[in-house]
C-alpha cells in the first residue's frame, strides 16, 4: 500500500481550473521532489492535499495510507500524519509558538503531552535548527523574518514527526547558512517511516537526501517522472521541452 | 461540490434567550405612570437615607423628567420608559430556587469555573454564600492600613465618611449629565465604597466579586473610590459570569478620584444577559501625576453605551485605557473611552480591540479633548475590530477637539476579517475549525488578558471560547 495516492485529481480556484488529471504515488520512506515552472499549480496540489477549503475538488481523489481523504477537514489530515510546510506560513498573534506547537501535538497525537519532557525536547530541536530559544515564546511567526518563518516550519515538522511532510519552497528565500540548517533538520527527520515531498527552485535542500523521484508538473499534470537526474537537466536547458507528457 | 462545506462547524451564539425571562408584572406599583415622587420616598426610607441623600434623590428624579432620551447611540426603543417602574421595582427579591434556575446558566456557571457556593448567589437565589466571609477577611486586612472598603449603604451613614461620600457622591457624573445618570442619582442602591488614605498602597486588588448577592447590585449600583495623594489600588469590579436578573436596565456609576501622585487602575469584566440595556457611567478625575488605568472588558447586553471617562485635571496626569467588546447575534454594543486633558503634560493612551460575530455591532466611540492651556500633551488612540462573517458589523467614530498647537496626538484604527488562511494554518496543525477560530479570536483578545490578574484572564479566555462555541456543554 502507498503512503499517498493521487488519482486525476482535478482542482480549480474561484472557477478557474488549475489541476487537470494529476496522478503521483509517494510510497512509504520515500523522498519525491515536485519541479515546475511558477503557476503550474504546484501551490495548488499541496494546499489540495492538505485540505484547504478555498481549493474545490471537481475530479479525482486523494488516499492517504490506502484511505480516502478527499473531503476531510485539515485537521483530519494532520491527525493521519500529514504535514504541510508552508511558503508562506500565516502570523497568529497571541498565542505563542510554544504553547501552539502544544496544543497542536495534543490535537494530532490525543496524548496528553508531557510538560517537562516536552519542554526539553523543543530546546534540543531549537538548538538544531539554530533557532534562538526566545523564539518559542513569541507569538506565532508575528515579527519573524521570513528565514525564521521557515525554520518554525520546520521546527514545527520535527515535533510533530508526521508520516508524509510536504515542504512548500521551503528553502526558498534563505541565504546559504539556512539553507544548510534547514536541510541537515530535514535530512534528520527523514527515516525508512517518513517521506517526504519537495518543491523546490533551488536544490540545494536535495544534497544530503536520497531523491526516489522526481515530478515535472506542467499546466496541471504530472508531464514527466524521471529520477534525480531529471534535476540537472533542468539546471541546465529549464522546463523547455518537457510540456509533451512522458512517454 | 466540495464536502468540506458540509462539515464547517456553525459557529454559533451561544443561547442567551434562557435570560430572556419576563417580568411576571407583579408590581407594587402602578405600571405605566413613570416613576414618581412617592417611589423615591419610599426608596429612600427604605434605606433610611439622610437627609441630604432624600433630597439629592428628589431633586435628580426632576432632572430625571426633564431631560430627553440621548439622541444619538443604539436605539433604546425597546426600553419603555413609561414603565420604568417595572426596571425599578422587579419582584426579582432572592427568593427563588436554584431548582428554577435554567440548565443552561448552571452549566455556564460549571464551565467558567465558578465556585459552587458563588453560583446560587450569582443565579440571584441565594443570600448567603461563603465568599462573604472572604469578604470580611479582606475588608479586616486593608483596614489595617487605614483603608475604607465598605458597601455604599454603610458609607453613607457612616459618621466619619458620610461627609466624604456627601462631598463626593455624583459631583463627577451630576444628575444633569444625562436621563440615566439623573435615574441613577434618584434611585441608586448598592455598590462599593473605598477610601485610600495618603501613601497607603494595597497590595492585594480589592473585588467587588464577593458581593454581588447585595440586593439591587448589578443594576443602579454606585461605586465611589478615593485614592489619596501618593496612594495605590487595583479595584475589581464584576466578574464573567452571566448576571441572571429579569430586570434589564442597568445604569450604574462609578466615581473614581485618584489623589495627588496616586495610581488607580480599575478592571472589570462585564457579562450581562442578552435582553439587558447596560447604560452605564463611569469617570475618573486625575490630579497632579496621578494615574488612572482602565481594564475594561463588554460582553452580554442587548445594547450597551459604555464611554469610561477620565479627566486629567493636574499636570503631568496620566490615563491608560485597555478595553475589549464582544457582540454577538443581537447585540449592538457601543462602547469606547473619553478624556479631557484640562492641564499640561498630560498623558492618554486608549486601546481598544472589538470582536463581532453572527450579526452583532461593534461600535467604538472616543472623544479625546485637549483644553486651549494644555501644552505639551500627548494622546494615542488605537482601536482594532475583528469581525467573524459578513454579518457583522464594526463601526469606528473617533473624536478629536484638540484646542492648541503644542501636542502630540496619533489615532490608528484597524478594522480585519477572521482570515481563513489562518484559519486554515492552524488546522494544518491537527486544531479543529472551531477551536482555530478559538485561538485566533483569544489571541486578538491576548493584550487585554495581559491586563488582568490571572484567574480574571483565564476566565476571560473561557468565556471568548464559550461565546464562540455552538452551544454550551
Amino acid at each position: 500500500m502507498q503512503l499517498l495516492e493521487i488519482k486525476d485529481l482535478m482542482v480549480s480556484v474561484e472557477d478557474n481550473q488549475i489541476l487537470r488529471g494529476l496522478n503521483l504515488t509517494v510510497g512509504k520512506g520515500e523522498v519525491h521532489v515536485l519541479m515546475g515552472p511558477n503557476g503550474a499549480g504546484k501551490s495548488t496540489l499541496v494546499n489540495t492535499v492538505m485540505g484547504h477549503p478555498q481549493y474545490r475538488v471537481d475530479g479525482g481523489k486523494i488516499l492517504f495510507e490506502g484511505k480516502e481523504i478527499t473531503h476531510e477537514p485539515a485537521n483530519e489530515r494532520a491527525k493521519a500524519g500529514l504535514f504541510l510546510s508552508f511558503q508562506n506560513p500565516e502570523e497568529v498573534p497571541g498565542i505563542s509558538l510554544e504553547n501552539f506547537m502544544r496544543t497542536s501535538r495534543f490535537a494530532v497525537t490525543g496524548k496528553p503531552v508531557k510538560l517537562f519532557a516536552y519542554k526539553k525536547e523543543l530546546k534540543q530541536k531549537m538548538e538544531h535548527l539554530n533557532m534562538d530559544e526566545e523564539y518559542a515564546s513569541r507569538y506565532l511567526n508575528v515579527g519573524f523574518s521570513g528565514g525564521e518563518k521557515k525554520k518554525s516550519e520546520i521546527l514545527q515538522m520535527m515535533m510533530l514527526n508526521p508520516k508524509l511532510a510536504i515542504l512548500d519552497e521551503t528553502d526558498s528565500g534563505l541565504d546559504v547558512d539556512a539553507v544548510k540548517i534547514v536541510s541537515q533538520g530535514v535530512e534528520k527527520f527523514h527515516t525508512s517511516e517518513n517521506s517526504l515531498l519537495i518543491i523546490t527552485h533551488n536544490t540545494k535542500i536535495l544534497d544530503f537526501l536520497p531523491v526516489d523521484a522526481v515530478h515535472i508538473l506542467m499546466d496541471g499534470k504530472i508531464v514527466r517522472t524521471g529520477d534525480r537526474s531529471l534535476i540537472d537537466r533542468i539546471n541546465d536547458s529549464g522546463f523547455q521541452g518537457l510540456e509533451a507528457p512522458a512517454v | 461540490m466540495n464536502a468540506l462545506h458540509k462539515t464547517k462547524t456553525q459557529v454559533e451564539e451561544i443561547d442567551r434567550t434562557v435570560y430572556d425571562i419576563r417580568d411576571k408584572v407583579n408590581s407594587p406599583y402602578q405600571v405605566g405612570q413613570g416613576l414618581t415622587v412617592k417611589i423615591v420616598n419610599e426608596i429612600s426610607a427604605k434605606k433610611n437615607d439622610p437627609e441630604w441623600m432624600h433630597q439629592f434623590r428628589l431633586k435628580s428624579l426632576q432632572v430625571y423628567h426633564r431631560l430627553q432620551l440621548p439622541g444619538w447611540g443604539p436605539s433604546l426603543d425597546e426600553l419603555d420608559m413609561n414603565e420604568i417602574v417595572t426596571y425599578i421595582r422587579p419582584n426579582t427579591g432572592m427568593k427563588g430556587k436554584w431548582s428554577q434556575v435554567p440548565d443552561d446558566i448552571k452549566n455556564t456557571f460549571e464551565r467558567l469555573g465558578i465556585p459552587q457556593a458563588e453560583r446560587k448567589s450569582l443565579a440571584g437565589v441565594g443570600a448567603q454564600y461563603d465568599s462573604e466571609i472572604v469578604y470580611h477577611n479582606v475588608r479586616e486586612e486593608v483596614r489595617r492600613q487605614g483603608v475604607v472598603y465598605t458597601d455604599m449603604e454603610s458609607a453613607v451613614h457612616d459618621p466619619k465618611y458620610g461627609p466624604m461620600v456627601k462631598e463626593h457622591f455624583m459631583r463627577l457624573v451630576p444628575p444633569e449629565d444625562h436621563k440615566f445618570a439623573a435615574l441613577h442619582g434618584a434611585v441608586w442602591s448598592g455598590g462599593s465604597f473605598v477610601y485610600v488614605p495618603p501613601y497607603v498602597n494595597v497590595e492585594i486588588p480589592l473585588q467587588s466579586y464577593f458581593r454581588l448577592n447585595a440586593p439591587g447590585a448589578g443594576q443602579f449600583e454606585h461605586t465611589l473610590i478615593i485614592v489619596s495623594e501618593g496612594a495605590s489600588l487595583h479595584f475589581i469590579e464584576g466578574c464573567s459570569a452571566p448576571k441572571y436578573n429579569v430586570a434589564n436596565l442597568h445604569a450604574g456609576c462609578v466615581e473614581l478620584f485618584v489623589g495627588k501622585n496616586a495610581r488607580l487602575r480599575y478592571s472589570t469584566i462585564e457579562n450581562w444577559s442578552k435582553n439587558m440595556f447596560n447604560l452605564n457611567t463611569k469617570r475618573a478625575l486625575v490630579e497632579e501625576g496621578g494615574t488612572i488605568e482602565w481594564v475594561s472588558g463588554s460582553f452580554g447586553s442587548h445594547i450597551s453605551e459604555l464611554y469610561p471617562m477620565s479627566i486629567l485635571k493636574g499636570e503631568g496626569a496620566r490615563m491608560e485605557f485597555t478595553g475589549i467588546t464582544f457582540a454577538g447575534k443581537g447585540q449592538s454594543l457601543d462602547t469606547g473611552a473619553k478624556v479631557v486633558h484640562a492641564a499640561p503634560h498630560t498623558y492618554s493612551n486608549i486601546n481598544t480591540k472589538s470582536i463581532s460575530k453572527d450579526g452583532g455591532c461593534c461600535t467604538y466611540r472616543s472623544a479625546v479633548s485637549i483644553l486651549p492651556k494644555a501644552y505639551g500633551c500627548k494622546s494615542s488612540v488605537s482601536c482594532e475590530s475583528l469581525m467573524l462573517d459578513d454579518r457583522s458589523r464594526s463601526d469606528t467614530i473617533p473624536a478629536m477637539d484638540i484646542r492648541n498647537d503644542d501636542v502630540d496626538v496619533g489615532h490608528e484604527a484597524k478594522i480585519g476579517r477572521i482570515s481563513d488562511d489562518a484559519i486554515f494554518y492552524l488546522m494544518s496543525r491537527g486544531i479543529s475549525e472551531e477551536d482555530a477560530k478559538a485561538m485566533i479570536v483569544t489571541g486578538f483578545a491576548d493584550p487585554v488578558a495581559k491586563e488582568l490578574p490571572v484567574e480574571y484572564a483565564v476566565e476571560m479566555n473561557n468565556l471568548i471560547k464559550l461565546e464562540m462555541e455552538g452551544s454550551i456543554g
